[in-house]
């Protein structure tokens, strides 16, 4: 029962989503604060890298991923920098980064390509590991898969239950309301969107150290551009996020795993399907689908409803803030 | 709570916007602060609720002074301000709007809210669903939502900047009681900036009106109209001597016209302007007369009634379809809405020409603008950018864009900001559009103006509009009346 | 301020020598000599006959999408879906070149012609999801992108498979009636130079000299007076994006038909956001274009033989170049970097 292949697909499913997981809820909080971080691939390459080496050089996992927190932090300071105070195109800077850390990184890793190197160890939940069907799914897993869940519901708790979210989510939503509240909105901004980019770094060093082991030039590329997709599908909210991330990588396996039946065609739809999804969510997003959708449900459905189709992105993101 | 405003100064480059203040508040009052746009209310409540710093004199609270670092200090320190559009977030739901800001604890207490919220409706009668998020709520009920927030965060002295426009007669009258119970049961310090003389009336105890950043009359209210209306306009301008015009076949026809907007709705328009006829809009900002000017240019659209357009339904037609008709709109807000920065003068001509060549002629094009700019003796040359042009002249170019045989010209302001010379000029070149046939429509917040240049007049009031006036048989009582809101 | 001029004219080369300051330090972190690197790349890019026509035969592509670019660029528009573009125009050349036997007279402009459509076709549907849709370009750009190189990889492996079986790397070399002719050994296409100097010029003079152009500017800086003035945005939208992924189209056709002899899996390779690098360093100055685009070809194409001889990552090259447009968006507007702000008028 233990190890049917199903269970063991599902499982490294849950492993293989893991640094999209933690690359979303880091991505949220950035563009939930206002500012859109599209060096998100090459932060991840960079960060991918820069955690091995560290790890290989110092013999410790966990100043391998302290490195590749700071340079996604870093990459992010300079898109947030870039467009609060020097006023610059938050797009143009992040795209620049995006290229610029891949390219980086494939030099600065020249020299450390196909080593092997310390992985996080396997670290299964005792009792828990053993209820069946999810226990081996999600117990049986690592500290780094553990932290990704728990990242979720801290993410989400943080957003919508406290203080600092409120203020966080202000600075997105409707800056000059925050302002006139007592917020600093740049002050957030740079606040979340380091947070955010540490947190992206975390998982392109989780991606090195945990999934594929190793340095090899380009290994995430890619994963980037999927987690800023799945980010604005998940309507901007780390549940749907987790959910749109494990979707992801369930499309991925259910692809490998068909390829054999069905070569071209899974290959061509499994892959699209996130990409295709994103179009049709920023589709309902422009549109007024969603509310007419709502006008026309039940009375009693309505509420929660709205609530779950609630998928618009704040409504500042990308826009910069003058205080008068 | 005594507030004492001393020598209030802010300049904005060479614009006065407050220049030289004094003003006192006392406690369990309700003020009116009256004045047109660009007097310098919005700046200085701005000042006084935290928004803003002044560039020069003092804020006193009860012989305090008093300076305020952000719009929540100045609540700390208990003045509010309820904007026309309220400061909320409107992907928030109730609670969480109510809570952002309110205090630092750190996990969110949604049944303190629920109380507090239930607390502050119930003592004011306010019907609100707190279950929902902001964008669910009318314009009212987020008012009402906001001035809770300011009176639990402690405010002792609010603003009100605008607050009737927008909200349904029910909700004005909840908001009005409120006014009235805080005022006079709880002592606290109301200030009501409005266009509306009648709610100032009715409500306030006391008028201030600004001008030109000036303060240039208080009085007790409630008191006569005309009163009010000569503070904030000067002197009561002669009646003018109007040579008859010859009007031609009728261009514009409103029948039962109704156009909705989310802030404000205008109903059961009735017009029919003739050719040759200049028509003027009188009233305060945001009562409605933009709104006319846009439906008639295809902008906005009527929900109810028709648009003719020379006696063809234009009701629907798009703003494209009705400038190649023969209508003209300049919009008051010139680099927003008409001119483009970065384009030069001469890109700004051929970019208006009704009919284009395929390639761009430069040669040709410098000396069309060359003639234009003697013509409308516009200062700048042809490859001169939009936004270098000062804004007498960003008016003038905005005049020269307009076609040729035009059969209407909606305008909003269209001297608003020039000096008279200039002022003068553009209505020369009215007058000689007019004499060619063509109507004119236009908006403006100077009554001088008004006399001077229409044939015919209409007042809006709170998105009404009164019946029409004959310039000739009309005064400036009349005016005053219709202006305040009463028919 | 009269440094106000100097400063206008020398510091546009303050962010470009910090670019090669910053490159040099990588160098000699890694133990090279940064003159001799550089060098290596000169030498790459010039050393002989061959190394400098593939230096001209990869400029042409990224000048073709660069010329593209600006006239988006111009209306305001960020068309990341370059990429798509370019890869959409290379299949439809492929499908040419696969399914019709003719003399290359007839087969390749049918090829041109069905490339250009094919990345006309492409942008335009990002243009509509963004006129009709509202969705940004960037993001339909994206997905367009990743969609494109997906079904790239599907023809490659599937319907398109080289009688050996498919290995993702590309198809069968084309027939040789339908590759462009050739300069000698090069990858060189004298045919694709012309093709891409009669569109720069095409560009210019629609950009420059047409009422259009002048349409694309107004709504590129302000979109609300653009309409009051009388110009319809969403059509004009439209042909702008049409217009650039027909020349990205157009440069993926001669990618595939000269560059390569085949479809194969990074057709475009990364020219698309390549040349949204060039234009942005240009600072969308149309002449500028053409230098800078060959700027990065020698600098990219130099980078190979830098690699063969200082064992360096070649990636050196793509550094260079991408930290002088970080470097000029951060740093090149010299205003900005001071301390006067406007008070805005709010009375």
């Amino acid at each position: 029962m233990d190890s049917s292949p199903l269970i063991l697909t599902l499982a490294s499913i849950v492993l293989a989503s893991t640094p999209l997981i933690i690359a979303v809820c880091g991505e949220i909080i950035t563009e939930r604060s206002g500012i859109v971080n599209l060096s998100l691939d090459g932060s991840m390459l960079m960060a991918a890298m820069m955690g091995f080496i560290v790890a290989l050089e110092t013999g410790s996992i966990w100043f391998g991923f302290l490195a590749g927190m700071a340079i996604g932090a870093l990459f992010a300071f300079i898109v947030a920098f870039g467009s609060i105070r020097l006023r610059q195109s938050q797009f143009a800077i992040g795209f620049v980064l995006t290229l610029l850390g891949d390219d980086l990184s494939a030099f600065l890793g020249q020299n450390y390509t196909r080593i092997p190197g310390p992985m996080v160890t396997h670290y299964p939940i005792p009792v828990l590991k053993d209820i069946p069907i999810i226990g081996p799914i999600f117990f049986n897993q690592d500290i780094v898969v553990y932290f990704a869940f728990i990242l979720v519901a801290i993410t989400w708790f943080w957003l919508f239950r406290t203080q600092p979210g409120l203020r966080l989510r202000s600075a997105g939503d409707r800056p000059e309301a925050g302002f006139a509240r007592g917020v600093n909105i740049n002050f957030q901004r740079y606040l979340y969107t380091i947070v955010g980019g540490a947190l992206v770094g975390l998982a392109g060093a989780s991606y090195s150290l945990n999934i594929k082991i190793g340095w090899s030039e380009g290994i995430t590329r890619g994963l980037g551009w999927i987690a800023l997709a799945i980010v604005i599908f998940g309507g901007w909210s780390p549940i749907r996020g987790m959910f749109g991330a494990l979707l992801f990588g369930a499309t991925k396996a259910l692809a490998t795993y068909l390829q054999r039946t069905f070569p071209e065609v899974s290959v061509v739809a499994f892959n699209a399907i996130p990409w295709v999804l994103m179009i049709l969510v920023l589709l309902l997003v422009g549109s007024d689908f969603t509310e007419r959708l709502v006008t026309i449900a039940p009375k009693s459905l309505q509420k929660p409803l709205q609530r779950l189709l609630r998928i618009s992105p704040p409504q500042a993101l990308g826009s910069t803030f003058v205080e008068d | 709570m005594q507030i004492e405003l001393r020598n209030i100064r802010k300049y904005f480059g060479p614009v006065k916007a407050n220049d030289g203040i004094d003003l006192t508040f006392e406690g369990g009052k309700i003020y009116g602060l009256l004045g047109e746009n660009g007097a310098g209310k919005s700046t200085l409540m701005k000042i006084l609720s935290g928004y803003q710093p002044q560039d020069a004199g003092e804020i006193l609270f009860d012989g305090q002074l008093q300076n305020f670092s952000s719009p929540a200090d100045a609540l700390e320190k208990g003045i509010g301000m309820l904007y026309q559009d309220p400061l909320d977030v409107p992907a928030f739901s109730v609670k969480d709007n109510y809570l952002l800001g309110r205090d630092r604890r750190f996990v969110l207490n949604y049944q303190v809210a629920s109380q507090e919220l239930e607390e502050m409706t119930g003592r004011f009668n306010f019907q609100l669903d707190l279950q929902t998020t902001i964008d669910n709520l009318s314009l009212g009920e987020r008012q009402q939502l906001e001035l809770a927030r300011l009176l639990v965060g402690g405010a002792q002295v609010l603003i009100l900047d605008e607050p009737t426009t927008g909200i349904s007669t029910e909700q004005k009258e909840v908001l009005f009681g409120s006014m009235r119970k805080l005022a006079r049961e709880e002592g606290k310090t109301l200030i009501l900036v409005s266009h509306k003389l009648e709610e100032v009336q009715e409500l306030c105890d006391h008028a201030m009106v600004l001008q030109k950043g000036k303060l240039v009359g208080e009085n007790e209210v409630p008191c006569s109209n005309e009163t009010l209306v000569e503070m904030m306009f000067g002197r009561i301008p002669e009646r003018s001597e109007r040579p008859d015009a010859k009007f031609g076949d009728t261009v514009l026809e409103l029948v039962d016209v109704q156009v909705p907007t989310y802030r404000l709705t205008i109903k059961n328009i009735n017009l029919s302007i003739q050719k040759g006829e200049i028509f003027g809009l009188a009233g305060l900002e945001g009562s409605g007369q933009r709104l006319l000017l846009q439906a008639c240019a295809g902008l906005l659209h009527p929900d109810h009634g028709k648009i003719m357009l020379s006696g063809q339904d234009v009701s629907g037609w798009s703003y494209h379809r009705m400038q190649n008709a023969g209508v003209g709109y300049a919009a008051a807000g010139r680099l927003e809405e008409g001119l483009v920065a970065g384009l030069t003068l001469e890109e700004h001509v051929e970019l208006a020409k009704p009919k284009h060549s395929f390639f761009i002629n430069r040669k040709e094009l410098y000396k069309e603008t060359e003639t234009k700019i003697e013509q409308f003796q516009v200062v700048g040359s042809p490859v001169t950018k939009a936004d270098e042009l000062s804004g007498g002249n960003q008016q003038r170019l905005l005049f020269a864009l307009l076609r040729d045989n035009l059969k209407l010209i909606l305008l909003e302001h269209p001297t608003r900001g020039l000096d008279v010379r200039s002022a003068n000029w553009i209505w020369e070149q009215l007058y000689l559009r007019r004499e060619a046939g063509t109507a004119i429509i236009f908006m403006s917040a100077d009554l001088d103006e008004l006399f001077e240049r229409s044939d015919r007049i209409a007042v809006f009031s709170g998105g009404v509009m009164s019946r029409i006036l004959e310039t000739k048989e009309t005064s400036v009582d009349e005016i005053g009346h219709l202006i305040g809101g009463q028919a | 301020m009269n440094s106000g001029r100097w400063m206008r004219w020398v510091w546009p080369a303050v962010p470009i020598v910090g670019a090669l300051v910053v490159t040099s330090l990588l160098l000699v972190a890694f133990g090279a000599a940064p003159l001799e690197a550089f060098q290596a790349m000169y030498d790459g890019a010039f050393g002989d006959q061959s190394k400098t026509l593939s230096v001209l035969a990869f400029w042409i592509p990224l000048l073709l999408a660069s010329t593209g670019l600006l006239i988006t660029f111009r209306a305001g528009l960020w068309n990341i879906g370059i990429e798509g573009q370019i890869v959409m125009g290379a299949i439809a050349a492929s499908w040419v070149a696969l399914s019709l036997n003719a003399p290359a007279v007839i087969l390749i402009p049918l090829e041109i012609l069905a490339a250009m459509l094919a990345g006309g076709l492409w942008a335009g549907l990002s243009a509509v999801l963004k006129t009709r849709g509202k969705v940004h370009e960037i993001f339909s750009g994206l997905a367009l992108n990743s969609i494109a190189i997906i079904f790239t990889n599907y023809l490659i492996s599937g319907p398109w498979q080289p009688p050996e079986g498919g290995t993702f790397r590309g198809t069968a070399p084309f027939q040789p009636n339908a590759l462009l002719p050739l300069y000698e050994n090069s990858r060189f296409s004298p045919l694709s130079l012309v093709l891409a100097i009669i569109a720069f010029i095409l560009v210019v003079i629609a950009l420059q000299g047409t009422f259009w152009g002048l349409k694309l500017k107004a709504i590129g800086q302000n979109l609300r007076s653009a309409f009051l003035l009388g110009v319809s945005s969403e059509r004009e939208m439209i042909l702008a994006m049409v217009f650039c992924g027909a020349l990205a189209g157009l440069g993926g056709a001669v990618r595939t038909l000269s560059w390569f002899d085949s479809l194969r899996q990074s057709i475009s390779g990364g020219i698309g956001f390549m040349a949204l690098l060039v234009v942005m360093l240009s600072n969308y100055r149309i002449f500028l274009v053409p230098p800078i685009a060959f700027f990065f070809s020698m600098v990219l194409n130099g980078s190979i033989t830098l690699q063969l001889r200082t064992q360096l990552h070649s990636s050196l090259g793509g550094i260079l170049t991408e930290l002088m447009v970080l470097f000029v968006i951060l740093f090149g507007d010299w205003t900005k970097l001071g301390f006067s702000r406007k008070k805005e008028d709010d009375g």
